[in-house]
């Protein structure tokens, strides 16, 4: 006690003497938010990311729209991500739930094509594909258009509220709502036929599920495109973090080549020391590549965390070489490598074909094939058997030995089938299943609805378990009346 | 006095003053909206305070807006699973114990209600998987005493065996032995291992089967029947099989012969639903025994 009272009374007068301790309005813990007003740009990799923009959006919103027909009572939708059957229809795919391997074998190619597109040139997904960033996109042009570029954007916030500015506004956050609205309405059109609940949507008649979801959506698109913008990319995303461990030197990165643009200076100070052969950079410090920027970076700071390497900059820095008249490129897809190798004079190399690339490409093309090769050769018509674990084996009062099993039949195509169920390595045993009356021969026929299983509880019974030895390996199998199909699965007869 | 912070030169940036071995760390400021995010969920927090049950009282605690309780959270998912479970209930209700088996879904229903159902009320005797013990019966086999067929099934369980309803199962197997027994001693093993040939189990050198089996369709054939083969409007067992209820072992033989035998069942037609002895019944039935 006595001591925290001596400690207190020195920072007390420390506090008065001492200039050391700073003081917590020195330095914040907490930094405001800076507004950024990203101005539009021109540009072959403007061009590039409305393209990719109108495609990504395009399938989004438009995809479950599209019809597949499949046979039919059988849903007509190319994707749907049918829960409550349990079922995912990706065209002429049908995934059960337990071939949810077949998303872990994405994932993983999904994640080693953003291993690649990073190893090739960086933050591709972030500049051009994420999410995020084409919902920001759309998002800046909604603004853009409705309450003016940069400058006028900068203009009107610096001015008192006026009843045309809080119209502007309002009207600005009604359209990104709209744009979120429909976002999360699209959302739900993956989970349910499309063109029904749509109309179901319409009419109020849509499970309150749809609506809550939409709302979630709406609200996340909002917020995270509308408001939240760069935060996203500075605070809350994991893949820069992530990212930087996976880079090398070799990386395409958006870089602005210093070698090139030091000393940065004007241009009326450029040519005088052109004139005057001192070194000038090609670098006029217009700050075009930093107005443009989505996420208000320096490129010319180096790369670093905030910049999700759009490549906006580049297309702003070749707009403004053209016009005065110094080479395109200043600001370029390229690395410190080859910064260095033409400081030295040497020759630029770009090493797409590296140990990293070819690993990625190999591994991608593993998983590929893996997963192709699951899909050719994916049965129809599947079977699984359980031997009830208590009790083993029952006897019977003339001596024989019964087994019962749990068999489930999975009858993978939308059509009705029929199936002869039967055991085989086993003599003289009879089997029969609970609730089945018909036989072919002395095997019990049974009818799996389509598209569905069916689970049965079957008995074996052999009449002389003392030929048998203790455990035996049998294997049931079912054939399909008519075309023959075949499945089998392999467990045990317990004897004694 | 305000003091210049720091700057890193390697970076720029300002450092907090922290530093540890010569590390010194960068200010890396948090945005302003993760610590209005972190006040948010104190306002939050209270919000919960009003909706849900959230402070000790001394004697109660309080209720919150909507009076919410986990009991009837229980209460009302049970009712939801019963209305969710009532068409096929009232189909399974309606339908002939014969024709249950018949429809897939129905069967797959009963089922898995019948397996609960044995899993608590009949596992304590017959156990888990069924196949009973000593006094017992193993209901997987084909040995049955009151008959393996579904009705006979359905109403040994509705209304046991040997209770005091009229529907129960009735018929004793009376002692024979003891001092005013109809039986001796020695008579008893005669029979005893006479009962023993019938299923071709050994018997005691020496023994009188002949006796035996005089003494057997004089005392035992009545229920049992002259080939030993049970009768099961009695409940009497097959005694030329495999199975044995209480064993068959010459000491357990005399015993049964000796003291009688006369376990009792309770019947569940009042304490179960209907339709839940209907689904015990067709569990009971798939088990493999069934007739």
């Amino acid at each position: 006690m006595s001591d925290l009272l001596a400690q207190a009374a020195r920072k007390s007068t420390a506090a008065e003497s001492d200039p050391i301790i700073p003081s917590a309005d020195d330095e914040p813990l907490y930094e405001s938010r800076r507004e950024i007003y990203q101005q539009s740009v021109k540009g072959r990799l403007r061009t590039v990311k409305w393209v990719v923009l109108f495609a990504c959006l395009g399938v989004y919103y438009f995809l479950p729209f599209l019809r597949w027909y499949r046979g039919p009572n059988q849903p007509d939708q190319a994707v749907l991500v049918d829960i409550a059957n349990n079922r995912f229809y990706f065209f002429f795919i049908e995934i059960w739930p337990q071939e949810i391997y077949y998303f872990t074998g994405l994932l993983v190619m999904a994640s080693l094509v953003l291993f690649l597109m990073n190893a090739v040139a960086g933050r591709v997904w972030c500049g051009y594909l994420c999410p995020q960033t084409v919902w920001t996109d759309l998002f800046t042009v909604v603004e853009r258009w409705v309450e003016g570029d940069r400058r006028e954007r900068m203009i009107a916030d610096s001015k008192p509220m006026s009843v045309a500015k809080a119209g502007r506004k309002v009207l600005k956050h009604f359209l990104w709502l709209m744009i979120a609205w429909w976002t999360g309405g699209a959302w739900v059109l993956y989970f349910a036929d499309a063109p029904t609940l749509v109309k179901d949507l319409a009419t109020f008649q849509a499970p309150m599920v749809a609506y809550i979801w939409i709302g979630i959506l709406t609200f996340t698109t909002y917020a995270l495109a509308g408001l939240m913008k760069e935060q996203v990319c500075l605070y809350m995303c994991p893949w820069p973090r992530i990212q930087a461990a996976l880079t090398d030197q070799y990386a395409l990165n958006v870089t602005y080549r210093y070698d090139r643009g030091e000393p940065r200076m004007s241009m009326k100070t450029a040519a005088r020391a052109r004139e005057a052969e001192q070194p000038a950079g090609d670098c006029i410090d217009c700050h075009q590549c930093v107005v443009v920027c989505p996420t208000g970076v320096d490129i010319r700071d180096g790369a670093q965390l905030g910049c999700i390497q759009c490549g906006l900059c580049i297309d702003a820095c070749n707009t403004v070489m053209a016009k005065v008249n110094r080479p395109l490129g200043l600001i370029a897809y390229d690395n410190d490598v080859n910064i260095d190798r033409r400081r030295q004079g040497l020759e630029e190399v770009y090493p797409i074909i590296r140990t990293r690339t070819v690993l990625y490409a190999a591994m991608i093309a593993a998983v590929g094939l893996v997963m192709l090769y699951g899909l050719v050769t994916r049965s129809f018509t599947e079977m699984s058997v359980l031997h009830d674990r208590n009790p083993l084996f029952v006897q019977l009062s003339d001596g024989s030995v019964r087994n019962s099993y749990t068999v489930r039949i999975l009858n993978k195509r939308p059509l009705h089938r029929i199936f002869v169920l039967a055991v085989d390595n086993l003599p003289l045993a009879r089997l029969s299943a609970v609730g089945i009356t018909t036989t072919s021969g002395d095997w019990p026929v049974i009818d799996v609805g389509p598209d569905s299983t069916r689970e049965l509880i079957v008995h074996v019974t052999a009449a002389k378990p003392a030929d048998l030895p203790q455990s035996t390996r049998v294997t049931f199998r079912i054939t399909e009346l008519g075309t023959g199909e075949k499945a089998s699965a392999v467990d045990h007869f317990i004897s004694r | 006095m305000a003091v210049q912070p720091e700057i890193d030169p390697a970076t720029g940036r300002t450092t907090t003053g922290h530093e540890w071995d010569g590390i010194k760390e960068l200010n890396s400021p948090l945005p302003k909206w993760w610590l209005y995010i972190f006040y948010a969920t104190i306002v939050w927090s209270i919000g919960y305070w009003v909706v849900y049950p959230a402070w000790p009282l001394v004697t109660n605690y309080t209720k919150g807006a909507f009076g919410y309780s986990s009991r009837q959270e229980v209460v009302r998912d049970l009712d939801a699973l019963r209305a969710l479970r009532a068409e096929r209930s009232t189909a399974l209700a309606s339908t002939p114990l014969e024709e249950i088996a018949r429809n897939p879904t129905l069967l797959t229903f009963a089922l898995a209600q019948g397996k609960a159902a044995f899993g608590d009320n009949c596992a304590p005797c017959h156990g888990l998987s069924a196949t009973g013990s000593r006094g017992f019966p193993n209901l997987r086999d084909d040995s049955w005493l009151w008959g393996g067929g579904i009705q006979d099934i359905h109403q040994t369980i509705a209304y046991g065996v040997r209770t005091a309803d009229d529907r129960s199962r009735q018929g004793v197997m009376p002692a024979l032995g003891g001092p005013n027994g109809v039986l001796k001693t020695d008579e008893i093993v005669t029979v005893a291992n006479y009962v023993r040939s019938l299923s071709g189990q050994s018997t005691r050198p020496g023994a009188d089967l002949a006796k035996g089996k005089e003494l057997f369709i004089a005392n035992c054939a009545a229920c049992h029947g002259e080939d030993g083969r049970g009768n099961r409007d009695l409940g009497a067992p097959n005694l030329t099989g495999h199975n044995w209820v209480y064993g068959s072992d010459e000491k357990t033989i005399i015993e049964t012969i000796t003291q009688g035998r006369g376990a009792v069942m309770p019947g569940w037609a009042g304490r179960l639903d209907e339709t839940t002895v209907k689904a015990l019944a067709v569990y009971v039935h798939a088990l493999g025994g069934g007739q």
